[in-house]
């Protein structure tokens, strides 16, 4: 046990003292968010505005024969009817080569189907009327023929010989020779490191475990919405709420056929998106829409939409093999994800062979992922995208090669850690990261050592995640008074103005509340890559350093033409302008200078336009223990403590607000989140009363351990922070009720029915 | 000579299944030229969603990054993020 006084005390590694980094301000969305006032997607009005409704396929799987929209067009007050023929053709081989492969091909037919709907809730057409209600009796007049088809509703079904064939243009990826039938399997993914085979072989113990999860969805509260118009010129505006106003600007251009100019887009609040808005649905359609009304179109999604036709994350299985020595030193991994993309190519199945072994150093590694075509909707990007699983396969197989060496699963990780130098399984070598740390603050948490009562378990887990950089841009204006704006273009989803503010408030040296950081829209600042990957506190806030200090610069520059001095006899100090060879001048704060900019040559600011390299990995631990109803299979979570190494806190609230928020939706996936089916490949349920999310009732305070190991590629050290606590809690949980059980638990969600079934061995 | 890494996938589809290669060139452009004239069709598969690590440093959309007589340079499949 440590020393319980410092248990989730901030530690500046560092040694750097900071004057604003690192404190708890006041956030600068609160009070329009606690008072109602803050604008999201659905909230935008424009004066003739019209709204529209998607008809959607009821079908998984069905070639569309014909769709009549005479009788819609006939209703009093629509406006507008569009099909998937409204839209220019795109080349199936029209790909964004960016941060990640983009088919915009796969993205047109998502938006609205052309000759065949891929999953229930598939958009076939669009309505735009005068009132929400006559669009959605339009959507009902629209008459759709179907062929339908067989679904293939699971990856086991669809690798099968015999299962029906989603896209006959898709050949399985990754494979030589290359084969020549069309196939559900889109690709195959491969890492290895050093030779697994003479590792396993070396083995005195050798544990493997095979695990399945199913489709679950980000469950963000705000359903996607936008209001798009368009001007007589062809200039479109879009208000919405997304990850990414370039992102959306990007999608939306190219699926309408129009120029990016000819679109700017207006970024709203954001009620959540964990990787859910790093697309577009509606945007296209409602551009679409407004274009052929000739009146601004907004469209807001309902529940039931969101649930059956935006991208949850994928289902899969995961199967994990791990050798050891007795003393407990891994040496050979093995890792064989299968995971479910939904109806277009691109699970994130490469991202889990990545990051499942991340945290150990282990010499030999095999991990072989397949992308897998069903008649789901696409999966999109939720938190650290493709980790949850793998660290599911990883860290439950860990605990039963625990179990088989005695060992306290604990000290097993620990004494197999990745530390700086250890090589990933897919090859890098880390810089300074603090794995090791959250596990020392794991082993000295009061949590570890607390006592269990009867049919209590508890249960450890850890998790990787990469986090990246990217482009990003910042602007520094500083106002005539001295106060300042900075301008970014990445939509605040977890607190980046308030980080953003209180980096420049220390890069300019003045109070934070004398900062106002505004979320810019796309004809207001440079392009910023969308807010994900964890990038923006890190990527953004880089910018936003060195916005700060070009504006410092300028300020300088300013402060020793009013002293009529060189501008090397200027430093800045504590957020005044010090003449350092002159008494006679008296330090100059930012509004002394800024109240003069008209005689020095204008306005002040400063900018960056960066492409952020030094990201640094991050690593957590969390502990969970839980109850459970022999009775009933009902799991209680009693306690649950998540420990992360976050680089540098930049506010702390946040931060902590990150790793509860995490865990809290890795606990919903452990225990009772799944999409359900029926025989017909229709979703069952679509809503939140039967899609159950745990609630504030449902759950302890989730308890943080904030670890602060410096981030040497950040000025301030900042790590990212958003992703890395979703990866462990599958695992802590299922280890916590395998302990609490007696039995070894590989099947989630751990819903009461199917626990039930494990515990009475069925 | 840098060391060079490709991904399984496309050691096996271009370079007979060899994943290690020694390449000389300044930067990463310039290498991945080298590797095309080996492989045809090589760059063009490596400029499709692919990030390169150099000597540990990630680089997510590769174009001009330095690369050091004995750099490790990595191909790995670009990291998107939630």
């Amino acid at each position: 046990m440590g020393n319980e006084e410092d248990i989730g005390k901030i530690i500046d590694y560092s040694g750097r003292e900071f004057q604003y980094i690192g404190k708890r301000t006041i956030r600068p969305d609160g009070v329009d968010k606690v008072t109602g006032r803050a604008n999201f997607g659905a909230d935008f009005t424009v004066n003739g505005m019209i709204h529209g409704r998607v008809v959607r396929s009821p079908h998984a799987h069905a070639k569309i024969k014909k769709i009549n929209v005479d009788k819609a067009l006939k209703l009093d007050g629509v406006k507008a009817v569009i099909t998937g023929k409204d839209f220019p053709e795109i080349d199936i081989n029209d790909k964004a080569v960016g941060e990640v492969v983009v088919s915009y091909y796969d993205m047109a037919h998502n938006i609205i189907a052309r000759d065949k709907v891929y999953y229930d809730g598939h958009a076939v057409a669009a309505v735009a009327a005068t009132t929400p209600d006559i669009a959605e009796k339009a959507a009902k007049l629209i008459e759709v023929e179907y062929d339908v088809l067989k679904p293939v509703m699971t990856a086991a079904r669809a690798m099968k010989k015999n299962a029906p064939v989603l896209h006959k243009h898709i050949v399985t990826a990754g494979v030589e020779p290359k084969p020549e039938k069309p196939s559900n399997v889109a690709s195959r993914t491969e890492f290895k490191l050093g030779d697994p085979a003479a590792g396993f072989a070396d083995a005195d113990v050798i544990v493997e475990r095979e695990f399945s999860t199913q489709t679950v969805h980000q469950g963000y509260i705000e359903p996607h919405a936008c209001c798009a118009s368009i001007s007589a010129d062809g200039n479109a505006n879009v208000w919405c709420s997304s990850q990414g106003q370039f992102m959306v600007r990007a999608y939306t251009a190219k699926i309408c056929g129009m120029e990016t100019s000819k679109v700017k887009v207006i970024p709203a609040e954001i009620g959540g998106g964990f990787g859910g808005k790093t697309v577009v649905y509606l945007e296209p359609l409602a551009v679409m829409l407004a274009k052929k009304a000739g009146r601004p179109v907004k469209m807001v999604m309902t529940r039931d939409e969101v649930l059956r036709a935006t991208g949850p994350t994928s289902g899969g299985t995961a199967r994990a093999k791990i050798g050891a020595k007795k003393d407990g030193t891994i040496v050979a991994g093995e890792l064989e994800l299968v995971y479910e993309a939904g109806a277009y190519p691109g699970s994130p199945v490469a991202l889990g062979c990545m990051t499942g072994f991340a945290p150990y150093d282990i010499k030999n590694v095999s991990c072989v992922g397949w992308d897998v075509l069903v008649n789901r909707p696409k999966a999109a990007a939720y938190r650290a995208p493709g980790a949850p699983v793998a660290a599911f396969g990883v860290e439950c197989t860990l605990d039963v090669l625990a179990e088989e060496l005695g060992m306290c699963p604990l000290e097993l990780r620990m004494k197999n850690a990745a530390v700086e130098g250890t090589q990933a399984p897919y090859g890098v070598k880390f810089n300074r990261i603090g794995y090791k740390e959250t596990l020392e603050a794991a082993k000295a948490h009061p949590h570890w050592s607390a006592p269990l009562g009867p049919n209590q378990g508890r249960g450890i887990a850890s998790g990787f995640w990469f986090n990246i950089g990217g482009t990003s841009s910042a602007e520094v204006m500083v106002n005539e008074d001295g106060t300042v704006i900075v301008a970014t273009g990445n939509p605040d989803i977890g607190g980046s103005r308030a980080s953003m503010a209180l980096m420049a408030a220390e890069g300019l040296g003045i109070d934070v509340a004398r900062i106002k950081p505004l979320v810019a829209d796309t004809e207001s600042v440079p392009f910023s890559m969308l807010t994900g990957g964890s990038r923006v506190t890190f990527a953004t806030g880089k910018a936003v350093i060195e916005a700060a200090q070009d504006a410092v610069n300028d300020l300088k520059r300013r402060a020793a033409k009013i002293w009529d001095v060189d501008i090397e006899q200027v430093e800045w100090e504590n957020g005044q302008a010090v003449c350092i060879e002159s008494t006679q001048h008296k330090p100059l704060s930012i509004a002394a200078i800024a109240a003069k900019a008209d005689k020095t040559g204008g306005a002040i600011s400063g900018r960056a336009n960066i492409n952020a390299t030094g990201a640094g990995p991050g690593f957590g631990t969390h502990i969970c223990d839980v109850e459970v109803d022999p009775e009933t299979g009902y799991v209680t979570v009693l306690r649950y403590t998540a420990i992360q190494d976050v680089g540098k806190a930049i506010h702390p609230s946040y931060v902590e607000g990150q790793l509860q928020g995490g865990a809290v939706q890795g606990i919903g996936w452990a225990l009772n989140e799944e999409y359900v089916y029926g025989e017909d490949g229709r979703l069952q349920n679509t809503g939140f009363l039967d899609y159950r999310m745990p609630v504030a009732s449902d759950l302890p305070m989730i308890d943080t351990v904030v670890v602060e190991v410096p981030n040497p590629g950040h000025p301030y050290g900042v790590r990212g922070v958003g992703e890395t606590p979703i990866v462990p809690p599958l695992a802590a949980v299922a280890n916590a009720v395998s302990h609490a059980i007696g039995k070894r638990v590989t099947d989630l969600p751990l819903s009461p029915p199917r626990l039930l079934a494990v515990i009475d061995g069925k | 000579m840098a060391k060079v890494v490709l991904p399984l996938e496309v050691a096996r589809a271009f370079a007979d299944g060899e994943t290690d290669h020694e390449v000389e060139a300044r930067d990463v452009r310039a290498l991945v030229r080298v590797l095309d004239e080996r492989f045809p069709g090589i760059a063009e598969r490596l400029s499709r969603g692919t990030a390169v690590a150099v000597d540990g440093e990630i680089y997510q959309d590769w174009f001009l990054e330095e690369v050091r007589p004995h750099s490790d340079v990595r191909f790995l499949p670009a990291i998107e993020g939630g």
